[in-house]
């Protein structure tokens, strides 16, 4: 059984992006002693949570062979329903329940728009993604929304156990993600619907709806983030977000999962996510400028990919 | 003299596994070499090897008597080695004579335009040699398969070669098209070019070839002129036994009736009448573009009925969707299993567990365990080679992929399976298991519908013969009044 276990798709995908990552954290541990401090560590959790958390969503969604680019656009504008609707005193969990479901309902417009009229999810994602932006925009007449109540600001800068709250959300996120995909029957019909989605209709998933549900939950946890962005930020912001898609997608991909569907995982996405907000903090750390970040960041997800490439001969 | 081609003492190893162990193989200007064997025989290893696209790891290959070096794709053109593969390399966008002197387009005198006047011109004149007309300007996507290998065998002959592989070249041919790439390939015979033939269909083997040379498990077990062998003799040299029968015996007895299908219109289908009863075996026959398959998706609700009836045991149904489908008890084992059948990311149990997750699910999960068991149950019934269920269906041969899915789908527990073409592409032994499984279905009281587009395996298998033109059924006949001319006469509709 042991030798049959290794043959299957997950464990070798992971370990070589796993051993980068660990690599990556003995090198930054000896070149800067602040690094492997508690204290420094989850605060590049909390950096890294509000993209990680749509990082999951996006796994879904990648690992059907699509593709959402409507998420950074999506984090704004729930931010702003969100905020609002607090600035006229409804209570928390509404306000909350209404960002959400912006984001499922932008998530289940472009699930519709794939299967029903048969568009490709770059193009209906790419729309909504201006849409989104321009609606935030025009919603707020460009300026931000002030005026919260404090128990908003919490969201964001409470902690739980000395850990910050959008850490445990997004390892709450993850931990669900997780077990939905490995464990449930939705999870098997995402990696079916992209390894062969006329296959896996043929053997009698609606694929269709499988389609839908995947861009909903990743509506719904761009959406998330947006809330959670915004409380940080203790305002709803229309440029909030702004090219966000790009940071996840990146995180997804050097997680190992495949854009053309049917291969990967959600812990493959954890660890990319990680990756990259560790070798952000590790620059900042060592005193590397914002210009010069941007190329190393960019070097390094093209590695992770050519490495990735190489592995699958 | 020396032959044209020489193979010596191949050897080839991958992890665990020899393929090919100390292979040789020769072969003569203007002579058909048929090589034959089982999946996983080490056939496709020698194409391989022979097109460059892998190197061997002892051995000599030499041509004219000259030792050679095959690195590549590009080397073995260079050499005048053609390969025709079972999945063409064509690009379908383009036009047939675009597709033909791919990467050899004439240019315009000095300069970097293509002349397509002399192009069309010289893909007209490579196609003459065939004794084939194509229009040259046609896209290639809209050539049926037949047209699409012609296209591919000129593409090679207009490099010159004096070697051609064909591997399975007529495994999506009709018998006309099949006769029409003999009359092609007895030209290129008379012109001087060596060919290697590879093929499961055993009567072409016998129909076409000058020599053959039996592989099983990467050794040569024979090699010799065709005439000496005979077709059970070569069978069983094959499968390294003797096999008694091709097809398995069955005693199935007449039950009731579990389809009937009155009056159906669809698309490319037109007033649809037939029965089903349990305990027989309805094939299924007809010429590409009959409507066959057309037939099997829409009893399978992948299409949709325009009018008429369905009923299953006596109840009228209306498939809209597979899963529809599937929720009364029907399956279908697809055509081209790679591309309609498998996910080919996933390994062997997913694949089997994908139609009938639900007897394993507990609220949402699924309940790992009991799956496992399942598969592995199945791998052992089916002999599912390699015995793993966590091995990855992109590493199994073809029979074995079909053996995947047919667990799938004898998991599902259906009361009505139809085999679009079941053992396309899998060698003697492997057949003659999936007969064996489709006698015990029907049996059992599963109704059962074969299409093939092999006419002995159709007679050898089914009970009563369904042959279809141009969307009509235009006959039923029982199996054991069926020939092959009157089958053919039905499906061509020539009594009209």
């Amino acid at each position: 059984m042991t030798t049959t276990r290794i043959l299957s798709r997950k464990a070798p995908a992971e370990l070589g992006i796993g051993i980068a990552f660990v690599a990556e954290c003995i090198l930054l541990s000896h070149l800067s002693p602040y690094f492997l401090t508690t204290e420094n560590l989850l605060n590049v959790s909390l950096q890294a949570s509000i993209t990680a958390i749509i990082a999951a969503g996006m796994t879904f969604v990648i690992l059907t062979g699509g593709i959402d680019l409507s998420v950074g656009s999506l984090v704004a504008f729930a931010g702003i329903i969100t905020t609002d609707i607090l600035r006229i005193h409804l209570p928390l969990p509404v306000a909350i329940l209404a960002g959400l479901s912006v984001g499922a309902a932008s998530g289940a417009f472009a699930g519709v728009c794939v299967t029903r009229f048969n568009i490709t999810p770059f193009i209906v994602t790419l729309a909504l993604m201006t849409i989104w932006r321009g609606a935030a925009f025009v919603y707020t007449e460009g300026r931000p929304i002030w005026e919260l109540p404090e128990s908003f600001g919490l969201l964001g800068a409470g902690r739980v156990l000395e850990v910050p709250i959008p850490t445990l959300m997004m390892v709450i996120v993850y931990t669900v993600s997780h077990i939905v995909l490995t464990r449930t029957k939705f999870g098997r019909y995402v990696y079916a619907v992209g390894g062969n989605r006329e296959a896996a209709r043929l053997a009698g998933i609606r694929t269709d709806r499988v389609l839908v549900q995947v861009y909903v939950v990743c509506g719904m946890l761009a959406a998330m983030s947006g809330i959670l962005l915004a409380s940080r930020m203790n305002s709803g912001q229309p440029n909030a977000g702004l090219m966000y898609e790009l940071d996840v997608i990146a995180a997804v991909v050097v997680g190992g999962t495949s854009l053309f569907g049917g291969r990967g995982s959600i812990i493959g996405t954890f660890i990319g996510a990680m990756l990259i907000a560790v070798l952000r903090n590790g620059l900042n750390l060592l005193n590397v400028g914002s210009y010069v970040q941007q190329v190393v960041v960019g070097a390094v997800i093209l590695l992770a990919v050519l490495m990735d490439q190489w592995r699958r001969r | 003299m020396a032959p044209l081609l020489e193979l010596q003492n191949i050897t080839r190893r991958y992890p665990g596994v020899v393929a090919l162990d100390d292979v040789s193989f020769s072969l003569n200007g203007g002579e058909v070499h048929c090589l034959v064997g089982e999946n996983g025989a080490g056939k496709s290893t020698l194409v391989k090897i022979l097109s460059g696209a892998l190197a061997a790891d002892e051995g000599i290959l030499s041509i004219d008597g000259r030792q050679i070096e095959v690195h590549s794709p590009a080397d073995a053109q260079a050499l005048g080695i053609g390969i025709i593969h079972q999945d063409f390399k064509l690009v379908p966008e383009l036009s047939v004579a675009q597709n033909i002197l791919l990467g050899h387009e004439p240019l315009k005198r000095r300069s970097l335009f293509i002349d397509y006047g002399q192009m069309h011109e010289k893909a007209r004149g490579t196609l003459r040699q065939l004794g084939e007309e194509i229009d040259t300007t046609a896209k290639v996507g809209h050539l049926g398969i037949a047209g699409q290998q012609i296209v591919e065998i000129a593409r090679a002959l207009s490099r010159n070669v004096r070697i051609l592989a064909m591997d399975e070249p007529t495994a999506s041919l009709t018998k006309h098209e099949i006769a029409n790439l003999f009359r092609v390939i007895h030209r290129l015979k008379s012109e001087g070019v060596g060919i290697m033939y590879i093929s499961h269909r055993l009567e072409e083997v016998f129909d076409i070839g000058d020599k053959v040379t039996v592989l099983r498990d990467g050794k040569v077990v024979q090699s010799c002129v065709l005439t000496e062998l005979d077709r059970r003799s070569l069978i069983s040299l094959m499968v390294g036994r003797e096999l008694e029968d091709e097809y398995p015996a069955a005693t199935l007895v007449l039950g009731t009736e579990i389809l009937r299908v009155e009056h159906l219109v669809a698309e490319r289908l037109t007033d649809i009448n037939l029965q089903l009863f349990r305990g027989e075996i309805l094939g299924i026959v007809g010429l590409v573009g009959a409507g066959r398959t057309e037939l099997a998706r829409v009893l399978f609700g992948a299409d949709p009925v325009i009018s008429g009836k369905i009923l299953l045991d006596g109840k009228p149904i209306a498939p809209k969707s597979p899963h529809d489908a599937i929720n009364h008890g029907i399956g279908l084992l697809t055509e081209d299993r790679n591309r309609l059948g498998l996910v080919l990311p996933m390994n062997v149990r997913e694949n089997i567990s994908l139609a009938g997750l639900d007897p394993f699910l507990t609220g949402p999960f699924i309940n790992r365990k009991a799956e496992e068991a399942a598969a592995q149950r199945s791998v052992e019934e089916l002999q599912i080679k390699p015995q793993a269920t966590e091995a990855e269906v992109e590493t199994l041969s073809g029979g074995n992929r079909q053996k995947v899915v047919l667990a799938r789908w004898l998991s599902t527990k259906a009361r009505l399976l139809i085999f679009d073409e079941p053992t396309v592409g899998i060698d003697v032994g492997a057949k003659y298991e999936i007969y064996t499984i489709i006698n015990r279905l029907a049996a059992a009281g599963v109704g059962i519908m074969v299409i093939s587009s092999d006419l002995p395996e159709l007679l050898g298998v089914c009970t009563r013969i369904a042959v279809m033109c141009r969307g009509r059924i235009t006959g039923i006949i029982p199996a054991k009044d069926a020939t092959q001319e009157r089958i053919m006469a039905l499906a061509t509709d020539s009594d009209q």
